[in-house]
């Protein structure tokens, strides 16, 4: 039923594993640790390609050069980056509450990596395609505030404490709108599953239906994923660097992994729930038009975010709930108004 | 019922913000300010007795490293302050060369204005165009003098060196670009919805605290006040040039961002002028080898770009200035910060601090 290179190779790969192994179960554990592999892999590369794009772009924007030192233009920047990271002294401030302090940074990395696991990257080939994948994954994405509070508040910082608070704060202003603007891409799917989301787009995507919705997710996704002009967990003219001011080295990177991770991210829910997936005409395969779509969205958000100074928390707040919201719940109304008379005409 | 309790956070003297060495303790109430207090010092470098123990040719590099961003201005004030001592007539060709000079920097101040508001904006792109910009002006000065920023270019008697036909040329460039530059950062800051958010109501200084304050420069013409020491005492050649003084209206960062953007057209506006009728002539007049001015104090004061910069030298006669008493506008005009951030939120505190545009050489001298 299912088409794509990337499908028959994880079929053959599967059935040259059932030759030799033979117990379907252990095919089918073999096949889940192998494909989170992978994604893990994407996610690592992920952040290795976008340090270096990120600052390229950036650079590009900034009428700057950018890195250009390191390797062939600059390319091995970010492995330059890497070592000094890890060659760094991992400083662990005095007065801290240990524990809290040094999960924080790895419990970030957790719904950073666990939500790969419900995009579907090409016709049929996603991880976990569960029947309440979407909220699923605004479930687990809505986690990372709780890794950032713990840092702000176990760093024994004021700087990192008012950069926690403010990242409460600031999920309240931006979750409901955005749940609120998703809802109408469920009521036109009349599913949660993120395969079914892809394929009702095979006709026409849902950024022509939902318009509103898609501005009200491109807003909230910049909030959710702490960019620019919305960074102000970390804004760092006023609170250094909010939660991570009191990191160094490979903990600082981590932060960063998950930054860079998140990123990547909202490029691919852009491009899944609003830009058709990996539908696109034939002379590509899917995972090729996934991929494109996503560097697009990926380079949309960071020229937003490299163009915008910083909002002020209370704007945010007040933008949140009093203009985004109310668009939101008239985005429902208009698509129950639609879907109802589509269906009697 | 949840207790809830003010806390103190020192901004400073290590913080991205402070554009130097200063530390503002903030007293918060959650992100409200209750009170913002400057401490000041930690950039103290003893300018004012150094100078006691110069000869006062030795004393103009110090003023460089007053105000750094622009040093022709402070180079000014106390070459003016010592001419005026010792009674020295500066030839007319230095004098627009002066001119030029002084107003070449304080665009170039303004453009460390509003590269560092917008950087503390959370706009690192606004930072770099407004030094793209600058860096064409620290190039004309490193044709005219070989130094970029500390300068010690203006001399007593008159300038270091004539003013070559290629300075000339590229201040001309500079001065039609100036047009399409602003136009620029209209497109990239001044017109953005966050930005004029940021900047419209917040922190306002009304006429009567700035007059309170004894502000001084584009801080105190944002509240509406009339006040250019370059209109009131047209010392120099600046009598010889028409040019307008923007005024604010109420006083609010936007303001004060606005009336520093239309001083940059208008500092342009004086360079044009100055450049159409130079006059030919020396460039330095004839000041003694060892210079001994008269026993006698003077005053003397010039509009820098931050505000009303006032040298008072106090000689006994001989090679070395008795006392000299810096008015630093920088050091006056953060007196305002604490009543700019009653009520504001965290993130106006940097913002205010970033429009009363405070250079910390200055601060500390």
């Amino acid at each position: 039923m299912h088409s794509g290179i990337l499908y028959s190779t994880a079929q053959a790969l599967r059935e040259i594993l059932m030759s030799f192994v033979g117990i379907p179960i252990i095919v089918d554990i073999i096949m889940t640790v192998i494909c989170a592999t992978i994604l893990l892999l994407i996610m690592a590369t992920s952040a290795l390609v976008f340090t270096l794009g990120e600052r390229k772009i950036c650079a590009f924007i900034q009428v700057r050069i950018g890195p250009n030192r390191v390797g062939p233009g600059g390319l091995l920047q970010s492995v330059a980056d890497m070592i000094k990271l890890m060659d760094k002294e991992d400083i662990v401030p005095r007065g801290i509450d240990k524990w809290l302090w040094v999960l924080s940074p790895i419990l970030l990395l957790v719904p950073s990596a666990l939500i790969y696991a419900f995009f579907p990257f090409d016709d049929g080939v996603i991880l976990a395609d569960v029947n309440v994948g979407l909220f699923l994954l605004i479930a687990i994405t809505s986690q990372t505030i709780l890794p950032f509070l713990m840092g702000g508040y176990a760093s024994n910082s004021k700087y990192s404490l008012i950069g926690g608070m403010r990242t409460v704060a600031q999920m309240l202003g931006y979750e409901v709108p955005m749940v609120f603007a998703l809802m109408g891409i469920v009521m036109l799917t009349g599913s949660l599953k993120m395969s079914a989301i892809v394929e009702a787009q095979s006709n026409v995507w849902f950024i022509v239906l939902q318009p509103l919705a898609f501005f009200i997710y491109i807003v909230t996704a910049l909030v959710e994923s702490n960019r620019p002009p919305f960074n102000l967990v970390e804004g760092e003219s006023e609170i250094i660097a909010g939660p991570f001011t009191e990191y160094t080295g490979m903990r600082w990177a981590l932060f960063f992994l998950a930054e860079f991770s998140n990123l990547m991210c909202i490029g691919i829910l852009t491009t899944t729930l609003f830009l058709g997936g990996w539908h696109g005409p034939d002379f590509l395969p899917g995972f090729a038009w996934f991929w494109i779509k996503t560097f697009i969205c990926v380079l949309f958000y960071q020229w937003v975010g490299w163009t915008f100074p910083r909002l002020r928390i209370d704007t945010m707040l007040s933008f949140g709930w009093k203009v985004l919201l109310p668009i939101a719940l008239v985005n429902v109304l208009l698509t129950g108004v639609g879907i109802y008379i589509y269906n009697i005409m | 019922m949840a207790q809830t309790e003010k806390f103190v956070l020192n901004m400073g003297p290590q913080h991205p913000s402070t554009h130097g060495v200063l530390q503002v303790q903030v007293e918060l109430d959650g992100e409200n300010i209750v009170g913002a207090k400057p401490v000041m010092g930690y950039l103290h470098r003893g300018i004012e007795k150094l100078m006691e123990s110069r000869t006062y040719a030795q004393c103009v590099p110090y003023t460089d490293r007053l105000d750094y961003v622009s040093a022709m201005n402070n180079n000014l004030g106390f070459c003016m302050a010592v001419e005026k001592l010792a009674a020295i007539e500066v030839p007319e060709r230095a004098e627009y060369i002066r001119v030029i000079c002084a107003e070449l920097n304080r665009i170039a101040s303004h453009h460390v204005f509003i590269g560092s508001l917008t950087n503390d904006l959370g706009s690192a792109t606004g930072m770099i165009y407004a030094f793209r910009d600058r860096e064409k002006i620290l190039d004309l000065f490193n044709i005219i003098c070989g130094a970029r920023m500390t300068a010690h270019y203006i001399r007593i008697g008159g300038v270091a060196a004539d003013a070559q036909e290629e300075f000339l040329r590229d201040t001309q460039a500079f001065v039609d670009y100036v047009p399409a530059m602003l136009d620029e950062y209209d497109r990239i800051f001044t017109g953005n919805e966050i930005f004029q958010a940021r900047m419209k109501g917040t922190s306002i200084i009304t006429k009567e605290t700035a007059l309170k304050y004894s502000m001084s420069g584009p801080n105190i013409r944002a509240s509406g006040v009339d006040y250019d020491i370059r209109k009131i005492d047209k010392y120099g050649a600046y009598g010889k040039f028409d040019f307008n003084i923007p005024l604010g209206e109420q006083g609010d960062n936007w303001d004060r961002y606005i009336v520093r953007l239309k001083e940059i057209q208008e500092s342009a506006n004086i360079i044009q002028q100055a450049l159409d009728n130079m006059p030919e002539g020396p460039v330095m007049a004839k000041v003694p080898k060892v210079l001994k001015p008269p026993k006698g104090d003077a005053y003397h004061r010039v509009e820098n770009t931050r505000g009303e910069l006032g040298f008072y030298i106090v000689s006994d006669g001989s090679t070395k200035p008795y006392r000299v008493h810096i008015r630093r506008p920088s050091f006056v005009n953060l007196q305002a910060l604490d009543s700019m951030c009653q009520g504001m939120l965290l993130a106006d505190a940097v913002t205010a601090f970033a429009t009363i545009d405070p250079l910390m050489g200055e601060v500390d001298c």
